[in-house]
């Protein structure tokens, strides 16, 4: 073998180990959803030595009196609820910032940024109270509403800055065509935002569904439980040693959908990311 | 990035035929929902919880003004607040730099062509996507768990050990493992930065004959130093706010002994379990002075480390 040979071998070899130690806690957690209760913790195989398949069966058992797809839809809903949201109103803005001239831009536009470093805690309160004033506690609104209001500033941001590299003679042209904003944003800038689009979408859809500070806050009824606040429950409640197995099955299953959604987007979310410089 | 940022805000790129300001209204409403959003969601409740810090406040009776008392007793009469306090910047003080180490250290073993590459970017991002779920934090609490994994192999090398999570010297160090384990999301900035590099620089370099580390101090670190700076910032603020998984790897609880009592964790319970919302506002006021402070710190330290290819500061 040559040393080149040797040196790339030895290079896959080294970056594999890191891939296994790096995988281990999910594989470990996938092994142990099929592993019987008793033995999970205090075993470090990956290979369950009886398989429990009634794990998953245990872990769609009602909880809390309410059906586990309800927990499902729930997250679901307010999912696709902030997707609509982040998508229409970031790029509304976006173009705004981007493209259209008024007075105020440069100073809203710096307000907008400060946002992005803003800690959540700061408005957390009075954000509150405004929504239990509307009555809104306990239901999804206070979790849906605020997309729908641009308050992702950081998708604005990385929307701004890609309608910003976006060639001005096509807005022009459209403009010469007798086209006006409302039109050269439908017509020119939205289609061609499609990938920060797509970026926005898949990361908010993710975020969402692996929030759990604002449920926690917010949704108080177990009809109103998302999985977070249920797999929370396991925590809470003193079965949760006996339990690991539906535990830990409730676990993989609601990782499912972002891991399916890693799957077939992971082009786009490492390379939104890395341009973008967004966080996970 | 951070520069794009601030440039772009100080100086609006000029429109080549005038504008669209044919219309004025016409940028105001398309940002109408973000106005709205920026009054009800962001600039009125920043005035409201700054007017509830100076209150007693219970979410159900109105507020009554107590004046500087909230901050007071912070200071003097809540040995709880500060051991948040300490706990998080312990948490952020070793848990951001060590993440940004092995983020750059495989950032730096990745950044070579190979057909497997994607794999290997996506193998080590997974963690990042998934870090602050609550279901990972459930496998992270079992993994540390009393004769769980971590206890077996801290056993392996002969140092016996009864649950990580239950240890107040270790319970800590299980937060900062996960962030740690969650480097691959700085990884790819890193990564995405490291392609920036011109190749030549090296070339050139090992003519001159410097070797690796030397290519590295002189070559890479300065020429990734924005995007170093530009982790280091983003990564620091999501720390001091991490809540997720303390909440869950303790129960909710900040335990054992208050140890892993993050901040945020005791703001949560000061307002939504005690109902002690003038003093949680007060706390949301102290940790976004205590960010501003940081961020500042860093920033200013910047100058002397932070290099921008082709321009002068």
């Amino acid at each position: 073998m040559t040393p080149a040979r040797l040196r790339k071998l030895a290079w896959h070899a080294l970056v594999l180990a890191i891939v296994a130690v790096m995988l281990y806690p999910l594989v470990w957690m996938l092994a142990s959803s099929l592993k019987p209760s008793r033995e999970i913790v205090t075993s470090v195989a990956l290979i369950p030595r009886t398989w429990e398949w009634s794990n998953y069966a245990a872990a769609l058992e009602p909880r809390v009196g309410v059906p586990v797809w309800r927990f499902f839809l729930n997250t679901a809903l307010i999912s696709a609820g902030a997707v609509a949201g982040n998508i229409l109103t970031c790029s509304l803005a976006a173009y705004a910032f981007a493209r259209l001239r008024f007075r105020l831009r440069t100073p809203m536009f710096v307000f907008m940024l400060a946002t992005i470093m803003l800690p959540y805690h700061v408005v957390l309160i009075p954000q509150y109270t405004i929504f239990q004033q509307l009555g809104m506690v306990d239901s999804f609104w206070p979790l849906v509403l605020p997309k729908f209001l641009a308050t992702d500033a950081f998708f604005v941001f990385l929307m701004v800055q890609f309608v910003r590299q976006l060639p001005q003679d096509l807005d022009e042209a459209a403009r010469i065509d007798g086209c006006g904003p409302f039109r050269i944003f439908t017509l020119v800038i939205l289609p061609l935002l499609r990938p920060a689009l797509i970026t926005t979408a898949i990361f908010t859809f993710i975020w969402t569904w692996n929030d759990f500070f604002q449920q926690l806050i917010y949704l108080s009824s177990p009809d109103n439980y998302t999985l977070p606040l249920a797999l929370r429950l396991f925590v809470d409640t003193q079965e949760s040693v006996a339990n690991f197995g539906p535990m830990f099955a409730l676990s993989v299953l609601s990782m499912l959908p972002v891991l399916l959604f890693f799957a077939a987007f992971q082009r786009y979310l490492v390379d939104g990311m890395a341009t973008s410089g967004l966080k996970g | 990035m951070t520069t794009a940022l601030t440039r772009s805000a100080a100086r609006p790129r000029r429109r080549r035929n005038g504008t669209y300001g044919d219309h004025p209204a016409t940028g105001y409403l398309f940002l109408s929902p973000w106005i709205l959003g920026a009054l009800l969601m962001f600039l009125g409740p920043m005035l409201a919880s700054l007017y509830l810090s100076f209150t007693d406040y219970d979410l159900f009776s109105s507020p009554t003004w107590i004046g500087l008392e909230n901050y007071e007793r912070m200071l003097t009469d809540d040995p709880r607040f500060g051991n948040s306090v300490w706990a998080t910047l312990k948490f952020v003080v070793f848990g951001v730099p060590i993440q940004l180490a092995a983020a750059l250290g495989v950032a730096l073993l990745l950044n070579r062509a190979s057909r497997m590459s994607g794999f290997y970017r996506s193998a080590f991002y997974a963690p990042s996507l998934l870090g602050g779920s609550v279901a990972l934090a459930l496998v992270w609490r079992s993994l540390f768990t009393a004769d769980g994994p971590a206890d077996q192999l801290s056993e392996l090398f002969g140092v016996p050990s009864r649950g990580w999570v239950n240890d107040p010297q270790l319970a800590l160090a299980v937060l900062v493992l996960l962030i740690v384990w969650q480097f691959g999301a700085p990884m790819v900035i890193f990564l995405a930065g490291l392609k920036q590099i011109p190749q030549e620089l090296y070339d050139a370099a090992s003519v001159d004959g410097a070797n690796a580390w030397q290519r590295f101090r002189a070559i890479t670190v300065p020429m990734l130093s924005p995007v170093i700076f530009f982790n280091l910032v983003l990564n620091t603020i999501n720390a001091f706010q991490v809540f997720n998984a303390a909440f869950i790897v303790s129960g909710g609880t900040g335990g054992p002994s208050d140890t892993t009592l993050f901040y945020t964790l005791y703001l949560w319970r000061k307002g939504f379990v005690e109902f002690n919302m003038g003093y949680a506002s007060a706390m949301a006021w102290v940790l976004l002075l205590g960010i501003a402070l940081v961020t500042g710190l860093i920033f200013r330290s910047a100058r002397s480390w932070v290099h921008y290819a082709g321009e002068k500061r």
